[in-house]
């Protein structure tokens, strides 16, 4: 298949040709770069969904349920699960796809499924594009499913609007799971595996962590109310019907993060509800915490609902627009990095300076800092 | 670099053992293929699906209880006529001798019986993928 051929049937909707995309794209092949251009038009319009946690913290049975809900609610939805790379051989299994069989049944819905390669930080470094490529063929939701490691996914915030960390009972007290930074990159929090002992006591635990974060310094929570303001100050306001409850007693009790609350709760309404003010920019986002049990389908409905709040946080505070800028920002700065260095490795390489200073250092005749300067200033003059 | 190969084992039908199939997952991404595995109680447009999505250069599909005669020439039906034709199909498991002329005029490359040496279905699959 020849690049526009492909493009022509990815633009009409066919199935084979978003995944021969993402192999291109995942293989870095010389088309790879023309597909982003061509598609990128067409992107920035799905909620992006990370969902992150433990390994076997039951995220994939969980994405296949947080997918069949989104699909009742009218939306179509793309999922990534990104598995660990074998460092010994290069290969991977990827077994996602086994706790989402109900989901992947469904047409409506399109799953792909990643191997590291190598990567750490709980995404591979073609899942942004690939990502992309889903956004532009259409998907109302996409769902990043991380490495299963439980500690250093922090990438996935900088790929997902929404962030769902999942996380089980008897994990809450552990202090290594707050120690390794898990606590501080979830929007939304999963406690699954909520028919086992102890949900409750960890659903408590990670609330109490979160509300010291949230009310202290260094603050756990991403979204401060001044980090908003500006962007914020121009956005929409709230829907009446969100500013109607703004004065509701603001008690955030583990039941009704679960999903037994009586009435829905906009996400300005659940986050000015904590802060007690009504300008957008101010409001921030303190992170809600659902028991789920994914195996049984409980508490999916609440936790979706919880997900939507966060969207709707985010396009009625600006975070929305702010998130793009961001984005952009970074994938200006990857793809700047990537190109500079491959520039500057292939003069330094054929003037026969690398393979010099490389030996010089090596020897000791001179250092690192002196060769990278001495570099710079032949190859790119300073 | 080498383009990193893709395999989808995938179990047609619907007995529970899934022993054999996982030692060839297994075995492939010894031999640094990414293997994608779906579990049991696979029917054929399931796996096609499967297939398709992750785009992979080779299937390689597993049945016990006598599932092959039917369900295999199915899913590799149901992928012609999706338009699929560079993927290299593999079948192994129980299978009698006289029902393999009838899986290769369908479209399966070659069969693996139980007995099969790794290192022989990984060579075969290294030689015969399609895509390039
Ligand atoms: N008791 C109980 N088990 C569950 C629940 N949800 C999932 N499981 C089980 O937990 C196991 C792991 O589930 P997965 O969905 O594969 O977990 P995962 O987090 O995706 O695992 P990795 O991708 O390997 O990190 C499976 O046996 C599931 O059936 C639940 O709510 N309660
Ligand atoms: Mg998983």
């Amino acid at each position: 298949m020849d690049i526009t051929t492909l493009l022509e049937r990815f633009k009409n909707g066919d199935r084979r040709a978003l995944a021969r995309a993402i192999t291109w794209v995942e293989n870095g092949t010389p088309e790879a770069a023309e597909l982003v251009r061509a598609t990128f038009p067409d992107t920035g319009r799905a909620h992006v969904i990370g969902i992150t946690g433990p390994p076997g913290a039951g995220k994939s049975t969980l994405v296949d349920r947080v997918a069949a809900r989104f699909r009742k609610l009218g939306k179509s939805v793309g999922i990534v699960a990104v598995d660990p790379t074998s460092p010994f051989s290069g290969g991977a299994i990827l077994g996602d796809r086994i706790r989402m069989q109900r989901t992947l049944a469904d047409p409506g819905v399109f799953m792909r499924s990643l191997a590291s390669r190598g990567h750490l930080g709980g995404i591979s470094i073609a899942t942004g594009d690939v990502v992309s490529l889903l956004d532009a063929f259409g998907f109302d939701v996409i769902i990043v499913e991380t490495v299963g490691a439980g500690q250093s996914e922090v990438e996935i915030m900088g790929l997902a609007h929404t962030t769902c960390v999942v996380l089980i009972p008897g994990m809450g007290d552990d202090v290594q799971a707050i120690k390794a930074g898990i606590l501080e990159i979830g929007d939304v929090f999963g406690v699954n595996k909520a028919d086992r002992d102890g949900a409750d006591r960890t659903v408590m635990e990670i609330e109490m962590m979160l509300d010291l974060g949230h009310m202290g310094e260094g603050g756990i929570n991403r979204w401060p109310a001044d980090a908003g303001a500006g962007a914020g100050a121009g956005g929409p306001q709230p829907g009446a019907a969100a500013m109607q409850r703004l004065d509701r007693a603001g008690h955030h009790s583990a039941e009704e993060a679960a999903g037994t609350a009586d009435s829905p709760r906009s996400a300005s309404a659940h986050a000015a509800e904590r802060h007690g003010t009504a300008n957008p920019g101010d409001i921030s986002w303190r992170p809600p915490v659902t028991k789920t049990v994914a195996k049984d389908d409980q508490g999916v409905e609440a936790l979706v609902e919880r997900m939507n709040e966060h969207l709707q946080f985010l396009r009625e505070t600006g975070r929305w627009e702010q998130l793009k800028h961001r984005d952009a920002a970074a994938k200006l700065r990857e793809l700047i990095t990537a190109r500079v260095v491959r520039i500057m490795m292939e003069r330094a390489g054929s003037a026969g300076d690398l393979e010099r200073l490389t030996n010089a250092v090596a020897d000791r005749s001179t250092d690192p800092y002196s060769a990278v300067d001495e570099v710079l200033r032949k190859h790119l003059g300073r | 670099m080498e383009r990193k190969l893709r395999v989808l084992v995938a179990k047609l039908g619907l007995d529970a053992h899934d022993r054999g199939a996982k030692v060839v997952a297994r075995a492939y991404r010894d031999a640094g293929f990414e293997v994608i595995y779906t579990g049991i109680y696979q029917r054929p447009e399931q796996v096609a699906e499967a297939a398709i999505q992750e785009d992979v250069d080779v299937l390689a599909v597993s049945s016990l209880a006598g599932a092959h005669a039917t369900l295999v020439p199915q899913l590799v039906e149901i992928l012609k006529a999706q338009g699929v034709d560079d993927l290299l199909v593999l079948a192994g498991g129980v299978i009698p001798e006289e029902d393999i002329p009838t899986l290769k005029a369908a479209g399966v490359a070659e069969v693996f019986g139980p007995g099969a040496d790794l290192d022989e279905i990984i060579r075969f699959t290294r030689e015969n993928v399609k895509r390039v």
